[in-house]
């Protein structure tokens, strides 16, 4: 059976879909350089430059590579330069070390930012690579973790990945999202929507938690366009189906676009030394000037069923956390959300669930991430009284990589102690809402 | 389970409709998936549930036996599913579902390779990631168990998104036409190594692979060939630990020594209506359950090298 019909999709139309494979001028890419042991985030541009050791370099090689590329240094007649290198040598390399008995991998022992050894074998491999420019959620969950654990609320992947499963986000889902680790859960749930359905950013009170970690996933505009805020007041309250005061936050989040410096003038040049300090200010600096540069349609929006502004000539770039509309705010309240994912790790959550809950459907799994079992434990009783929901389970992650040679195999020598602790469940009708109609 | 049409999809709107799979949930441990039939009956220990008091009600409710007893009816979703399907091999849980699903990157659109189907676990949420306009194709070598899990697709409405075919991946790898079309591969083979020159071979650039082996020689060997064609090789484990909570009370003696911890029954309300005495606070406590699963399996992932 050809794969055209059986999916329905053919292969061109999938090239074109999320998993773009190829980088394009613009796009964010995480660089890990020298396996591990410097993890940046830039943005590509002709402009754009890394400096490596005493040596700048020119981030433009990078542009048109498929995501994966391995780049080495070189020295060139106009100073040094970033070639693309083939995975035969580098992989024949590995290939020939794996047989050194004394010879320790580079990618287990430089990995571990603490190593014991300093083996000069080591360091000779792999002095001046680049690798791997990566751009999808679990790099930049790890990177996160690793360097900036505290902007993601010590999020571990597994712990994400659980969030997702458990509240069972697909596509066509409206999934409700109360994000403080930066936007990586928000951003993690659209990669899963894959431009259907919403994802909807709430928040109590007025200021907006922020979700600049989205801008990393270089989303197309498709995606981003599910991706809404929210706040709780917004969400209880039944409004006129007023397309006019839509109209206004778009205008609104527009004039913010074009206030926002462009990144291609801003790509921070960066220094080798592991200072952690420095790596850290790289991660910050590409995130707070993570605003996309769009060239906004000037044409003026139409609105589609659900009250989402789709321009015909398609706008360059919709950025992701509009206000989401009355219209679709008013289909929430008459369907409820799919499913709820709580990551607040440090605040309360009790008051908190039992707010939230009554915005789902029936039947609709929830997922709260906490740091502290003690706050998750009293929800899952005060859940468990009112009979709000039932599957009530407290889980705690757990996750160990391994070393796997020959003659060598063994665990990491270092492990995250801690992924957090996450409440599950499921709303259900409770006995007073039992059988009454909801409209 | 996941429709194509958005309108379907479970919501205050959505009503139990003859036909429909439910999940009915006595408790944690105990839940089956049913179809729904006019004129059918449900049996357990709380007595007899007619379908057609079902029929009409949204998902989530809760029914009555004629003897009084309830159960929950449940919208049907792939970790429920997990947890009902009828084992006719090992499957995979949660913790090592959800780790692959994100590690191998799959979202909507993607194409993805799985053998072996076994009982379908990881098939199920290997759809949903997938849905609406991608596939899975999945493969077993076993007859039989692919007409089964086959079966059980279509019982879910998922036979839009999945394949099964009977095929010894060991022996024969993929068949041609996935040549260099496919995203990501999931491998839950006693050998492996075996069918990695055939992953290879059927994944885009940059494309994703996942071996699960229960044993560490296994991994060892299918390591050692992955590096061939492959980086990025990395090997995990996932588990997860599960916690009780009880109310209990923390009796504080007259002459302020002994703490006394006299556990109360579950599902007593916290705020006790005035009950509480001078010194007495209700509290809830967690703790780690007793029982936990050690093992399930290495979960070594890959990334096709870039040429």
């Amino acid at each position: 059976m050809a794969i055209e019909s059986a999916c329905g999709v053919s292969p061109s139309q999938k090239t074109s879909q999320a998993n773009h494979r190829v980088t394009w001028e613009g796009c964010s890419v995480l660089l890990d350089i020298n396996d591990g042991d410097r993890l940046v985030f830039a943005r590509l541009s002709s402009a754009a430059t890394l400096k490596i050791g005493n040596k700048k370099c020119s981030l433009r090689p990078l542009i048109g590579c498929p995501f994966g590329s391995l780049f080495r240094v070189e020295m060139g007649a106009n100073g040094s330069h970033l070639a693309r290198c083939y995975s035969s040598c580098i992989l024949a390399e590995n290939a020939a070390t794996m047989q050194d008995k004394d010879y320790l991998h580079p990618s287990s022992e430089m990995k571990d930012n603490r190593s014991l050894f300093d083996n000069n074998t080591a360091q000779s491999l792999s002095s001046e690579d680049i690798d791997a420019m990566k751009r999808l959620f679990d790099y930049i969950c790890e990177a996160y973790f690793k360097k900036y654990p505290t902007r993601i609320g010590s999020l571990r992947f597994d712990a994400l990945c659980l969030l997702l499963s458990m509240a069972n986000v697909g596509a066509y889902s409206d999934v409700l999202v109360l994000d403080m680790v930066g936007g990586l859960l928000t951003g993690a749930v659209a990669e899963r929507l894959g431009g259907t359905g919403y994802v909807c950013s709430t928040h109590f009170g007025t200021s907006r938690n922020p979700i600049d970690i989205v801008r990393m996933f270089n989303f197309s505009s498709e995606v981003n366009s599910r991706i809404v805020q929210a706040t709780f007041t917004d969400l209880c309250i039944i409004r006129e189906n007023d397309s006019t005061s839509f109209h206004q936050d778009l205008l609104k989040t527009e004039g913010d676009i074009k206030n926002t410096k462009s990144m291609d003038e801003s790509i921070q040049e960066t220094n080798v030394s592991s200072d952690r300090s420095c790596t850290s200010h790289e991660i910050f600096n590409a995130e707070t000037r993570g605003q996309s540069s769009p060239q906004t349609d000037s044409n003026p929006p139409i609105e589609d069923d659900e009250g989402i502004s789709v321009s015909s000539t398609t706008v360059k770039s919709i950025s992701p956390g509009r206000q989401a509309s009355s219209e679709l705010v008013n289909s929430w309240k008459e369907r409820g959300f799919s499913s709820l994912i709580v990551a607040a790790p440090e605040i309360e959550v009790g008051s908190l669930v039992q707010k939230l809950l009554p915005l789902l459907s029936y039947s609709a799994p929830f997922a709260i991430y906490h740091h502290c079992l003690q706050p998750l434990a009293a929800c899952m009783h005060r859940l468990q009284a009112s009979k709000m929901a039932i599957s009530l389970q407290i889980s705690e992650p757990w996750l160990r990589e391994y070393q796997v040679l020959p003659s060598r195999t063994h665990p990491h020598m270092q492990m995250s102690a801690f992924g957090g602790y996450i409440l599950s469940g499921i709303r259900i009708c409770s006995d007073a809402c039992n059988g009454s109609q909801q409209n | 389970m996941f429709p194509s049409d958005p309108s379907k999809r479970n919501s205050f709107q959505r009503r139990i409709c003859d036909g429909d799979l439910v999940i009915v949930y006595e408790r944690h441990d105990n839940m089956k998936a049913i179809k729904v039939k006019v004129g059918s009956d449900f049996q357990n220990r709380y007595g007899v549930f007619k379908h057609s008091d079902w029929i009409g009600k949204p998902f989530g409710s809760k029914v009555f036996s004629n003897k009084g007893g309830f159960v929950h009816l449940l919208f049907p979703t792939p970790e429920l599913w997990t947890l009902v399907l009828s084992h006719r091999t090992q499957i995979l849980y949660l913790a090592d579902i959800s780790f692959v699903i994100s590690y191998l990157e799959i979202v909507p659109g993607c194409v993805v390779l799985e053998s072996g189907t076994g009982s379908g676990s990881l098939t199920t949420s290997l759809a949903r990631a997938v849905a609406p306009s991608g596939h899975v194709y999945t493969f077993d070598f076993h007859e039989q168990r692919a007409a089964l899990a086959r079966e059980d697709f279509i019982m879910n409405g998922l036979e839009s998104f999945i394949t099964v075919s009977v095929r010894d991946i060991q022996g024969e790898g993929f068949p041609d036409e996935f040549c260099r079309v496919v995203d990501s591969v999931f491998l839950d083979l006693p050998q492996p190594w075996l069918a990695l020159p055939s992953a290879a071979r059927m994944l885009k650039q940059d494309g994703v692979l996942c071996s699960f082996s229960p044993c560490i020689e296994q991994v060892q060997r299918s390591c050692e060939t992955l590096r061939h064609n492959f980086t990025d090789v990395r090997t995990f484990e996932v588990l997860l630990r599960m916690y009780e909570i009880r109310e209990g009370r923390m009796e504080v003696g007259r002459n302020g020594v002994p703490m006394v911890l006299k556990p109360h029954k579950k599902r007593q309300h916290l705020s006790s209506e005035g009950e509480c005495e001078d010194e007495e606070r209700p509290t809830i406590m967690a703790k780690p359950c007793n029982e936990a699963r050690g093992h399930t399996g290495y979960l070594t992932f890959a990334r096709l090298a870039c040429t």
